[in-house]
């Protein structure tokens, strides 16, 4: 219902303005259907998500080790927190730009680009999920000999799944944006590539067209990725 | 099973100025239920860790027949600490080892009447139940000393003696050392069969008093409460400790 009344508004706007710089979504349609028969925007598409999934599953095992071993170890964490906040607070551009410069414009820069960007925040949600950990749940493992694998699967992992998703989603959210300037500045495929040649040309039905593509996928991936895992995950509650 | 020796000569927390646990010497027999009865604070939950091997910031010894190591623990804790996200029967099913058969968890589960219970949470189990589920595991590793903390005192009255009445059909079934520690000189009269009575600051033996009623006759309150009376005459040291 949203969705209707949200393209009812679209259409009167784009019909009062008239402009091109505001195309209707008839027009935006016919251009996402165009450019899916040609193979361009799955294309594009395409190579965005691979490195999207690259990038984001090295920057949540990484960061989930880092972030559980400074939760678990207070001297370790005391050591490394103020360069922690320091990568929190770096601008992603200065990173993508860095990496570009030091390691030419490859795709292991690109890759790393974000991984860079992404991974404190991975490492501080997972750090202080650590923290919370149940003691005694710990100890009971103790007690009877769980030794570390049995510990981390069944004691300390279910008990990190909120932060898990909570970095997860965040983590999709923030690196897809990432993504796209990655494309942008140092890239020759890939969506944010494309959206800087449809800027260059001012064409907007096109940087549309690409933008509701992605975000569908998006929107695919929480329902049939994380919310399935989610309810997995969560159907001990009551 | 082997008999267990404790020796601890001093634990003492690193923010405390006089230690908790001095001199203290314990041995316990093979298959031998004791109750280790003291105040609040005095130290029992400190003593259990020691054994258990979570605490290993002590001065002291632990001799399991002539070997020095720690024995092989069942723990009942005051709160169950059953694994939530795991179902009743995975809950105990994580305590064995890997090529342990699970045929023990029909047999404790049935003993236990919870066989129904096996595949559900423990968030929907009552506080009875998941006690029951505890004292399964525990028993579920067979092992050398069994450590029970305080594990029925949550508990309302009718529930916390069936429960107790459980335990004993358990123990009965399949002997082990225990050490239970408790407030209540009543449920420590019906369990034991040596009750060992301890001070706090530091933590030492008062008195050591064998319950010479016989277990058939544990359920009879006349009984109980007659040896109660006899003890708390005979041994005035230990009011202060109740």
């Amino acid at each position: 219902m949203s969705l209707l009344v949200f393209l009812a508004i679209w259409q009167g706007l784009a019909v009062y303005f008239n402009s091109h710089t505001l195309p209707t979504p008839e027009a935006v349609a016919k251009v996402f259907q165009q450019a899916c028969i040609s193979g361009q925007l799955p294309f594009h598409l395409g190579v965005t998500l691979l490195r999207l999934v690259v990038s984001f599953t090295i920057a949540m095992l990484l960061g989930c080790a880092i972030g559980i071993v400074l939760g678990r170890n207070k001297k370790l964490d005391a050591f490394f927190d103020n360069w922690l906040v320091i990568f929190l607070n770096v601008p992603a551009l200065v990173t993508i730009i860095l990496c570009y410069v030091w390691f030419g414009l490859v795709e292991s820069a690109a890759i790393l680009a974000v991984v860079i960007n992404k991974l404190p925040n991975v490492i501080v949600t997972i750090r202080e999920g650590t923290r919370t950990l149940d003691q005694d749940l710990l100890d009971m493992a103790r007690c009877y000999h769980f030794g570390k694998r049995k510990t981390l699967v069944h004691v300390i992992w279910p008990q990190l799944h909120p932060f898990v998703m909570g970095a997860t989603r965040s983590g999709l959210a923030l690196i897809w944006k990432i993504i796209l300037v990655v494309e942008l500045l140092g890239r020759s495929n890939g969506m944010g590539y494309q959206l800087h040649l449809f800027f260059q040309l001012f064409d907007v039905a096109s940087i549309l067209a690409y933008t509701i593509a992605f975000v569908a996928v998006i929107q695919l991936i929480e329902l049939l990725i994380l919310k399935p895992l989610d309810k997995k995950a969560l159907r001990w509650r009551r | 099973m082997t008999d267990i020796q404790i020796k601890i000569n001093n634990k003492t927390y690193p923010t405390a100025t006089t230690p908790s646990i001095a001199n203290l010497k314990l041995s316990l027999n093979s298959n031998e239920f004791i109750c280790l009865v003291g105040p609040s604070g005095c130290g029992k939950t400190t003593l259990l860790n020691i054994i258990a091997g979570l605490d290993n910031d002590y001065d002291g010894e632990i001799l399991v027949g002539q070997q020095h190591t720690h024995p092989k623990i069942g723990y009942i804790f005051q709160n169950p600490r059953l694994l939530p996200w795991r179902t009743v029967r995975e809950n105990i099913e994580l305590v064995l080892g890997e090529h342990q058969s699970t045929d023990v968890i029909d047999a404790l589960l049935e003993v236990m009447q919870l066989t129904q219970a096996q595949h559900i949470y423990p968030e929907r189990l009552s506080l009875g139940m998941s006690r029951r589920v505890s004292i399964i595991r525990a028993f579920a590793v067979d092992p050398e000393v069994l450590l029970m903390d305080e594990p029925f005192v949550s508990l309302d009255a009718p529930t916390a003696r069936q429960v107790r009445a459980l335990l004993l059909k358990l123990w009965q079934q399949r002997p082990h050392t225990v050490l239970f520690v408790t407030h209540d000189l009543r449920e420590a009269i019906v369990l034991a069969d040596r009750l060992i009575f301890l001070s706090a600051s530091p933590m030492q033996v008062v008195s050591e008093i064998i319950v010479s009623i016989a277990r058939s006759e544990r359920g009879n309150e006349l009984a109980i409460e007659s040896f109660r009376q006899q003890l708390l005459q005979n041994h005035p040291e230990i009011k202060q400790l109740l």
